[in-house]
Order: C-alpha cells, then structure tokens, then sequence
C-alpha cells in the first residue's frame, strides 16, 4: 500500500514537474530579418527537444534597440532574451545588465566561436552574448562590368583602384553607375559606414584622451574622397541611400560595385530576388595602405537581461539557437547557403560550406577587423565601425547628418567637418569625458 | 442667393475633387499593388503599375508567420475600448463645459490641448515605471487606459463644440418638466448629439487602431495590436516590401472598410453646425 501511495507521489510530482516544464515560455525579441525569421520557423525543434514555448516579438532594428532598451534600464522584464548587436553588448555587459554566459555547457563549445565576434561580445574578459550570425563589410561587384571596363579586381584592392574602377564602369546611359554606398544620415547606416573608411584613412574619432579629432587631415581626406568619388560615379541621391537603396540599386543591375554588408552576398546572388546573380565576386574592403582596411564587424546576438526569472531556461534557448547542430538543422532545411554566417570557426572549416562562393571572403572579411584596434592611431574606444560607449549613437546620428549635407551639397566638407568636431566636443563634455 | 454653377464648373470640380482624391488615395493603392507583386517587381524600376505577376505568396508567408487575428482583436478592444471609455467621461465634461462653464473653462480646454504638445517620449519612462509598479505592461487594460487618455483632450474639444450648437433652452425646458441630470444628458443631450457623437467615435477609433508610440513600447508579446504586426515587417537590412505591403493592407483594412461604410456620418459630423 505504501509503495503504491509512494508511486502516485511520485508519478503526481513527475506529472506537475512536466507540466510546469510545458508551461514555461520564453519571450524573446528580435529584429526582423532573413536569419532571425527563419529561427522562428524553426523553433519547434527547440520546444520538441526541451518542451519550453518560445514567444517572438519582432521588431524593426530602431524600434527593436529603443524598446529593449527602455526595458532594461527600467528593469520591466518583458523578454527573457533580447536580441541585441556588438554596440551595446559591452556597455550593458560593463552595467551589470545582462547575464554573464560564462557557464555554458562543454558541448556548446565557446572556444568555437570566432575570436572577433566573442571578443566584441564580451566585457572584461566576460562573454555577455552569444553571436546569432555575424556580418563584416566587403567589395561585392558586376564581373561582367568589371571585365567590359577591362580590369581585373584584386582580392585585396585599394580605395584608388576602386575609384578608378567606379569611373571606368559607370554608363549614364544606360543608368549603371560605377558605385553605390550608403550615405543616409544614421550611426548605423551611413554613419557606420563612413567611420569604418575612415579607419583606412588613419582617422579615428576620438584621441587617447577623448577628443574628437575631425579637424585632422585624415578626416579631411576621407569625405573629400568619398564625395568626390561618388560624384562622379555614384547614383543621383545617394546621400539618402542605405542599405535597402543600395541593394536594390546592385539587384537591378545598376550598381557596378557595392561597398556593404556581407550578409547581402545571398541576396544579390540569389537569382529569384537579382537580375545580376550570376555575375557578381566579392573582394576584401579597400585600405589605403596604412594597415587598416576599411571593413567593419557587427554581431546580433542572443543576451538575456539580469534579474530574468528564467535565466535556466533562456541559456538553453541561446545554446540551442547558436550551436553547431542548429546550423546543421538549417542546412538540412534551407541548404548551405541560407545558415547564420560569421559566429563560428567551424563553419568555415566545413567543405559543405566552403562551396558557397562568398563563404572565403566573408570569414577573410571578418578575420581582417579587429575591434580591439580598430584604427591606425591607438584609441580609448572599443569598436571598428562605432565607438563602444554610451553616448556614441546620439552623437554619430548627428555627424551623420552634417556630413549627409555635405554628401547632398547643402554645404562644404570643411563646414560639415567644422560642425561634427564642435557637436561631438560640446556633446563629449556634458558627458564628463 | 445661392451662386449658379455652369456645367462646366461643376465637371471641372468633379474632375478636380477626383484628382485630388487619387492623390490622396494613391499610397494606400501602392502598397495594396505591392503587396500582391514578389519582391522583384516590388523595386521594379520602372515600377510595374498593373502589368506584373499577380500573386498571393506574401499573404500566404504573412499568414503563417503571424498571428494576425490575435493582432487583430487586439487593435479591436484596444481602440474600442480607449474610445468607448473616453467619450463616457468627455460627454459629462464637455456637457459641463458647454451649458454650465466657469470662468476657468476656456483656460481648461486650452490646457487640455497643451498636453497634446508634449512630445510622448517625454513620459515614456514614467508611464514605464508605473506600469511596472501596477503590473499594466503587455496588457490591453493599460493600452486602454493610455490611449484614452491620450486622446481625452480631442474627445472632449469634438464633443465641446457639437454641444454649443445645441440651444441651452431645450436642455433648460426638459429640467422645467423635471429631468434630472442624468436624464437631461442621456435623453435630450445624446440624442440631439448623435451625429457629433458618431464621428467623435469614428475619429477616435482611427487615431486610436494607428497609434504607433505607446503600442510599440508598452506590449510585448500579448497585448501588441495591428501596429506592432505591421512594425514586425520593417526592415533595414533587407527588401521585403511585397511582405510589408501585404501585412500593412491587412492592417489598414478593416479601419479602411469601416471608414468606407460610416463616411457618411464621419462627413455629416464634422461639418456639424459648420453651415447656420
């Protein structure tokens, strides 16, 4: 009798164990493209093998960044995971607002991920988010344009060969224009772009001591060149063009060279969405020859907010959604081509994945930039494309703006250069730097 | 005397009101085009006006990624209720204003209109906070209570100006033959109001299904209405236009098909009292 009352304790504690595993659901935020989307779809195989339900709030990046934001710093605990990117991983890390992932299981394999992405996920030594892909910035060109202009793109090419190519490959009557690069006011879009060409140029924001240093000559002669350059060759407006400009613009055929994201190599070669699919290569971003290529590195990655209730389960979520074997499930599903680029090193080692054609360049891309030394001078800052500090994104928004004037010829680059050393200095110290 | 209209003029009118009403009307036919083309012909340049290949895939993907209907319900209760709850409190105060004003009632109704000003940034974090503390974020309730109140100050302005059309003496002869409060607003005030009230509410229900700040920022995964269904479509890095398209014509249809049905009242009542 008494081991049959044992069992039915027994059994009633296994049942409300699992149905209390059943009832846990995790919300998570997230920002709506083609890597994440697919997570979604894929999540089943996550709730089949641990029973937690996963709840998504999708939103576009801006929104997404503000939303998370004001939850964090309010601690309301609305998501138990948040989507967020290398900028803010170090400053919440450094705030004592995320959850170390210091203890992740042995078969995840941290020493797997690749060197750049966990160290500019971490602080102090610390990992504080896991990479869900990672991006760097690369040459994506027309090689049937390329070939009628009768040049021959180098792997590693130089900012003068990419001017001179631009020129040679633009036909205004045909509307094909040589070039296409974000100039659209925003930190992260023709802000991040402009900062990461600067680093070629040996600028840098700021100097050991927290100065702004637009007055320097290397600033000088980085929007000078960049204005120059896409007068000549660029598209009519590209002071307004970001990223989904510009990819359009590549996809129609209308570009001869594109200066972006790495994860756009799938879409320009993929032929349901790209009239020019089958004529595109890749090479490394162009330098100046100072030592500093002007390629960026950005991360999305999985972090969950401190005093999260299901710190357990939500570890669990990031160790399945940034694994090996979810990559592999994605293969099996959507093939090669489509699984979470950039995060880890094994990825790269894999002859599967060494077939896809933007697969060497992008990892090349993402080796070649070092957040940790982003610049030729030494700088204070942490970050290749933004400066890992809290006031960056309001500051950079604003020089963005000024020197997007100057790109449209509403005034000067000496003016537009004037303006940004004054707002970033007037702006540095309200901060107490 | 009423000024003659030659038929010319009037076909110029009509032609003119036409047009203008195209311009009007032509992003939401854009994006109800879009949303049936692929992601191809969306950024076609030259766009592709008619002549693409019509097809249904974007609503299918939105479908099945999405829980539109729960958006959907959301958006209903959440701009129903905000209105419904306003104009039970704006139609006593507006009656208040309208028949029985103090010398403080204009200075109130201008400084009901200030707080319209206020950028709604300014209080996110305070709303946050105490949302926090009453356990209001990711709720329809808090949603309710936001946006009631957010659009209070245009309830009771609408309702304010339908009532001063309204004599005073009839209000005045229903309480000679002994009608309460109560009754004086409910049976000889509302129904007089009727249209007023109407395109109160049709104005109200839209303000409130579109707004996108407060919806964004105080839901999560349950509350979210039609604005953050549309917002999950948006992308930076990316080009899926027909998918957003298709998600904005689901969201604009239904406040699109009700505006249709109720424009005549919409119309009657906000050129209420405009002709004496």
């Amino acid at each position: 009798m008494q081991l049959t009352i044992r069992t039915l304790l027994g059994a009633t504690a296994l049942c409300a164990a699992a149905g209390f595993a059943q009832a846990e659901t995790l919300t998570i935020a997230t920002v709506n493209n083609g890597d994440m989307i697919r997570m979604q779809g894929l999540t089943e195989d996550f709730t089949a093998k641990t029973g937690i339900s996963v709840e998504w709030v999708t939103l576009e990046e801006n929104v997404l960044r503000q939303r998370v934001t004001t939850d964090i710093t309010t601690k309301g605990g609305q998501f138990d995971i948040m989507t967020i990117g290398m900028y803010e991983t170090p400053i919440w890390g450094k705030n004592g607002w995320l959850v170390p992932l210091n203890d992740l299981s042995a078969d995840y394999d941290v020493a797997d991920l690749l060197p750049a992405m966990a160290g500019g996920l971490s602080y102090d030594g610390t990992l504080y988010a896991a990479p869900f892909y990672g991006e760097s910035s690369m040459v994506m060109y027309r090689t049937d344009l390329m070939e009628k202009a009768g040049l021959t793109m180098p792997d590693a090419p130089t900012w003068d060969f990419i001017r001179e190519a631009a020129a040679k490959m633009t036909d205004r009557a045909n509307d094909v224009n040589g070039i296409c690069l974000r100039g659209k006011a925003g930190w992260g879009e023709g802000g991040a772009f402009i900062t990461a060409m600067s680093n070629s140029f040996g600028a840098r924001w700021f100097d050991e001591n927290w100065k702004p240093t637009f007055d320097s000559a290397a600033w000088h002669d980085t929007l000078t060149f960049f204005k120059g350059m896409m007068d000549e060759s660029g598209p009519a407006g590209y002071a307004t063009n970001g990223f989904n400009e510009n990819l359009s613009l590549f996809q129609q055929g209308k570009c001869g060279m594109w200066i972006d994201a790495t994860v756009a190599a799938s879409f320009v070669t993929n032929p349901k969405d790209s009239t020019v699919a089958d004529h595109v290569g890749f090479a490394l971003a162009p330098d100046k020859g100072l030592g500093k290529r002007s390629n960026w590195l950005w991360a999305w990655a999985l972090a969950i907010p401190a005093g999260s209730s299901k710190v357990d389960a939500a570890k669990q979520f990031i160790e399945w959604a940034t694994s090996k074997s979810y990559i592999e499930l994605v293969a099996s599903k959507e093939g090669w081509a489509n699984v979470p680029p950039g995060a880890r090193t094994s990825l790269y080692e894999n002859p599967e994945y060494q077939k896809v054609p933007f697969a060497k360049m992008t990892l090349d891309s993402i080796l070649s930039a070092d957040p940790l030394h982003p610049t030729v001078d030494p700088v204070p800052y942490v970050g290749v494309q933004f400066a890992a500090i809290p006031e960056f994104a309001g500051i950079a928004t604003d020089v963005s703006q000024e020197f997007a004037a100057a790109y449209a010829g509403q005034q000067t680059v000496d003016e537009a250069l004037a303006k940004a050393q004054k707002l970033t200095a007037d702006a540095m110290e309200a901060a107490g730097y | 005397m009423a000024r003659a209209v030659t038929p010319r003029r009037k076909t110029i009118n009509t032609a003119l009101a036409w047009a203008v009403g195209l311009i009007i009307f032509f992003p939401i036919l854009w994006t109800i085009l879009t949303s049936f083309k692929t992601e191809g012909d969306a950024i076609a340049y030259p766009p592709k006006f008619l002549f693409f290949d019509w097809t249904l895939e974007n609503y299918a993907i939105v479908q099945e990624r999405s829980d539109y209907m729960r958006y959907l319900w959301n958006s209903v209760v959440i701009a129903g209720g905000s209105t419904l709850l306003g104009v039970v409190i704006a139609v006593p105060a507006a009656w208040s204003m309208a028949f029985v004003p103090s010398k403080r009632t204009k200075d109130i109704l201008m400084w009901m209109l200030s707080t319209k000003m206020l950028p709604a940034v300014g209080v996110l974090y305070p709303i946050y906070l105490m949302f926090i503390k009453l356990g209001l974020l990711d709720t329809r309730i808090g949603l309710v209570i936001v946006l009631m109140l957010i659009n209070l100050p245009i309830i009771v302005w609408m309702l304010y100006t339908y009532f001063k059309e309204i004599p005073g003496e009839i209000l005045e002869a229903a309480r000679m033959d002994g009608a309460t409060l109560k009754s004086e607003i409910l049976y000889v005030l509302t129904p007089m109001a009727v249209p007023g009230i109407a395109s109160t509410i049709l104005l109200n229900v839209i303000l409130a299904w579109n707004e996108a700040f407060w919806t964004l920022n105080l839901t999560a995964a349950k509350a979210g209405p039609l604005t953050a269904f549309i917002a999950s479509y948006s992308s930076p890095e990316g080009l899926f236009y027909a998918k957003l398209s298709a998600a904005s014509t689901m969201a604009i249809a239904p406040i699109l098909i009700m505006g249709w049905f109720s424009q005549k009242q919409l119309v009657r009542g906000l050129t209420f009292g405009a002709v004496k």
